[in-house]
């Protein structure tokens, strides 16, 4: 295709990305660097009906003339990304020169929030991602193998978990789990132990919201990898079945390599995903075991009341890069093989 | 107390007879009320439509979850969405700190016949809100059970719960017979502020916004929770009001501390058993480490009138809310709250909340820095209750957090 022509059919799409995607992102960095003017205060009395107390109050019209001077607030440059609730250099400085050792160095960053959420994320991201991968796999190749007339139930069925809002499939799953539901209460019953509870314990909560996840995500990598089943060219498999080959032979050799552009895009989607999580965690009312940078954004945003702008622009920021680091190794593969392939 | 004035004042207003017609302000204009979603919102907002939606050109009510997530963006476009918004203790810090709502004085004066002195927020002179009801944690207890373990009278101190709490399980009559609202975030940080109160314990430094809860009354506090904690469900880390009520209507739970505002709710004749409902006794919140104090905040519900509106829509809203707030509310919608309202008649349901504000409980603060450190709170002590963490530890956590995000916010330097 001529570049002129490429210009031309990518303009609409590129005009949007840029205007609903890439200015968004910039004016979050932007909001990031900026922190709230300094409050102007005043103590009066205030009475109610339990009495007068002596309260402070913020000096409206103070603020307002603040404000109009400067309306981004305080520049506060990389402060807030480098803050407790972040990165937190001093911190993690001081962490490490307290520590004895790796162990106890690692236990005292736990204590941070940000690389407490990182720890869970990226074991969710790398537990969940790879058995979605071979899982998915494995269904397709088994629904590909079934006679063509169940193959239509087949793949209705193995999609039903995608089709449920994650937010409801969550929610359900949580209530079987918890230690009154129908798998909580079961758990009880045959260890003999009614303190036992999934809700309780952070192991088994992780594990809770990793089978969820594989459980989600499933369907998308089987639909993504029944499709590509589908131009698996029959000549090929044919010349692998006269050379020989075993099945496990031929899937290995024929079948998975024609599938590898589909796993280099899948695993891009899945690690985006994960990296993300939010929905399971906060339908398993989850927040006492694991936290993750999207979970932090939510409440800088909505539970402080008057929201945090500055920390929930940098935490995003910092999911951002996040992805991008965990995507490089992908997509530096990926530009190879298309060199390779363009020489 | 304060529920005896309202009364005895409520007995006067009937026998003289209440207003019989509506006074509803200038007429064909806008009124929109935003407020969160329990029987006793439903009531008031639905009174004053019935009172005066006929002359007004608009009348919507959006009675939702999670009204505070939202009514700050709500309330900041001029003209505003919404004309008024129904708050409570916190959530009208949380518009005062934006200034998106209007002093209320005039308002008062001109339509404010039947409102009690004590139904009027002021700040600094000005009536920032009216409020209608009160409400607060304390005890309920099923006195069967206790009776069954052989414990005498209601517990009245944390060490007595306790107490309490290892007979019933000892009898084997429960394993976890405590239930309390301990979901991880708001609820957490509630919970300490309860028990740090009644240790006379202060949020921040005299005059400051400087954090002041790492000291011996925050470790007691979080040990007389242990305590507790040590008797409840071991899910309680998930556990909010609507977890907790339902622990109680299945008759799982023989002491818990819930709101006030569940005691309707947990008495009336639907969702639980006649045995539970019957037995359910409600009455002061527990003391902690001795002192007279009791473990709980006071809040009130309240009308704002949002700033970025026509002033005559304002006196409209105004005039429309304040026309159900009287005896004539009473009537049907009695038992639905702990009204502050002329008329009210406190029953059973009230008389937990009445016992934990007459005994000397502080009102929740109205500070402009609080719902920074009750977030700090509610995320930082949970590695204690998990056992992950000393007390001293965890409170250390919850200063630093809170410094982080007040001087975000610019409360600190």
């Amino acid at each position: 295709m001529k570049h002129r022509t490429f210009f031309w059919f990518i303009l609409p799409t590129l005009s949007a990305m840029i205007l609903f995607i890439a200015l968004p992102i910039v004016s979050v960095f932007v909001q990031s660097l900026f922190v709230e003017h300094e409050q102007v205060l005043v103590v009066s009395e205030s009475c109610g009906p339990f009495g007068c107390t002596e309260t402070t109050s913020i000096d409206a019209e103070a603020t307002a003339a603040l404000r109009a001077e400067s309306p981004l607030g305080r520049f506060n440059g990389l402060g807030t990304y480098f803050d407790r609730s972040h990165l937190a250099i001093a911190e993690v400085g001081e962490i490490w020169g307290e520590s004895t050792g790796l162990a106890s160095f690692l236990s005292g960053l736990m204590d941070l929030k940000f690389y407490k959420a990182l720890f869970f994320t990226l074991t969710y991201t790398f537990v969940v991602t790879p058995l979605v991968l071979i899982l998915g796999l494995a269904v397709a190749v088994g629904v590909n193998n079934l006679p063509k007339a169940l193959r239509g139930i087949a793949i209705f069925i193995s999609l039903l978990p995608f089709l449920v809002a994650t937010i409801v499939g969550s929610m359900i799953l949580s209530w079987m789990l918890d230690g009154e539901g129908i798998i909580g209460a079961t758990l009880q019953i045959l260890f003999n132990d009614p303190s036992l509870s999934i809700k309780a314990s952070t192991p088994l909560m992780w594990i809770a919201l990793m089978v969820y996840g594989v459980w989600h995500t499933l369907p998308f990598s089987f639909i993504t990898f029944y499709a590509g089943l589908q131009t698996v060219p029959q000549d090929t498999l044919e010349a692998a079945r006269v050379d020989g080959a075993s099945k496990w032979q031929t899937m290995m050799n024929v079948v998975v390599p024609h599938l590898m552009p589909l796993v280099s895009f899948v695993t891009l989607m899945l690690l985006m995903d994960n990296f993300r999580v939010f929905e399971p965690i906060i339908s398993f009312q989850a927040e006492a075991h694991a936290q993750s940078l999207s979970t932090f954004i939510v409440s800088d945003l909505r539970e402080a009341g008057n929201p945090l702008y500055a920390s929930a622009g940098a935490t995003s920021i910092l999911t951002i890069i996040g992805v991008a680091i965990l995507l490089t190794p992908v997509l530096i593969r990926t530009w190879r093989d298309f060199n390779a392939k363009s020489h | 107390m304060f529920l005896k004035k309202v009364a005895i004042a409520g007995a006067i207003a009937g026998l003289m007879g209440s207003a019989a017609y509506a006074d509803c302000g200038p007429s064909g204009k806008s009124v929109r009320i935003l407020g969160s979603d329990f029987p006793a919102i439903q009531a008031v907002a639905g009174q004053a439509e019935m009172n005066c939606s006929s002359g007004a050109g608009e009348f919507t009510i959006n009675l939702r979850d999670n009204t505070r997530d939202m009514m700050n963006q709500a309330l900041t476009p001029n003209p505003a969405e919404y004309t008024s918004v129904i708050v409570a203790n916190s959530t009208l810090t949380q518009l005062m700190n934006d200034d998106l709502v209007r002093p209320l004085n005039d308002l008062v004066e001109k339509y404010g016949q039947n409102l009690q002195p004590h139904q009027l927020i002021t700040i600094d002179g000005n009536v920032m809100a009216v409020a209608f009801m009160a409400n607060s944690q304390h005890l309920f207890t099923r006195t069967d059970i206790l009776e069954q373990a052989g414990v005498e009278g209601v517990p009245t101190s944390v060490e007595e719960m306790v107490a309490a709490a290892e007979k019933i399980r000892a009898a084997g009559i429960m394993e976890h017979p405590i239930a309390m609202n301990m979901k991880v975030g708001w609820n957490v940080g509630e919970m300490f502020n309860l028990f740090y109160f009644a240790q006379g314990g202060e949020l921040f430094k005299p005059g400051s916004a400087e954090p002041n809860v790492n000291n011996a009354q925050g470790v007691a506090a979080l040990n007389s929770l242990k305590s507790l904690l040590e008797y409840t469900h071991p899910d309680h880390l998930s556990h909010a009001s609507n977890e907790t009520q339902a622990l109680w209507e299945a008759g799982q739970a023989a002491m818990a501390i819930m709101w006030g505002s569940r005691g309707g709710a947990v008495l009336d004749d639907e969702g639980s058993t006649e045995q539970v409902t019957a037995n359910t006794l409600l009455s002061a919140a527990p003391t902690a480490g001795g002192g007279a104090v009791p473990a709980a905040t006071l809040w009130w519900d309240g009308i704002t009138i949002a700033k970025n509106i026509p002033d005559e829509d304002a006196e409209a809203t105004f005039a429309a809310l304040v026309s159900g707030l009287n005896a004539d509310l009473m009537v049907e919608h009695n038992d639905k709250a702990i009204w502050l309202i002329d008329g009210f008649q406190p029953g059973p349901a009230a008389a937990g909340v009445a016992a934990t504000a007459g005994s000397g409980a502080k009102p929740y603060p109205m500070i402009p820095f609080v719902n920074l450190m009750h977030n700090a709170l509610g995320s930082e002590l949970v590695d204690f209750y998990k056992g992950d963490e000393s007390a001293e530890d965890a409170l250390a956590d919850v200063e630093a957090a809170y410094r982080t995000a007040a001087k975000e916010a610019g409360f600190l330097q």
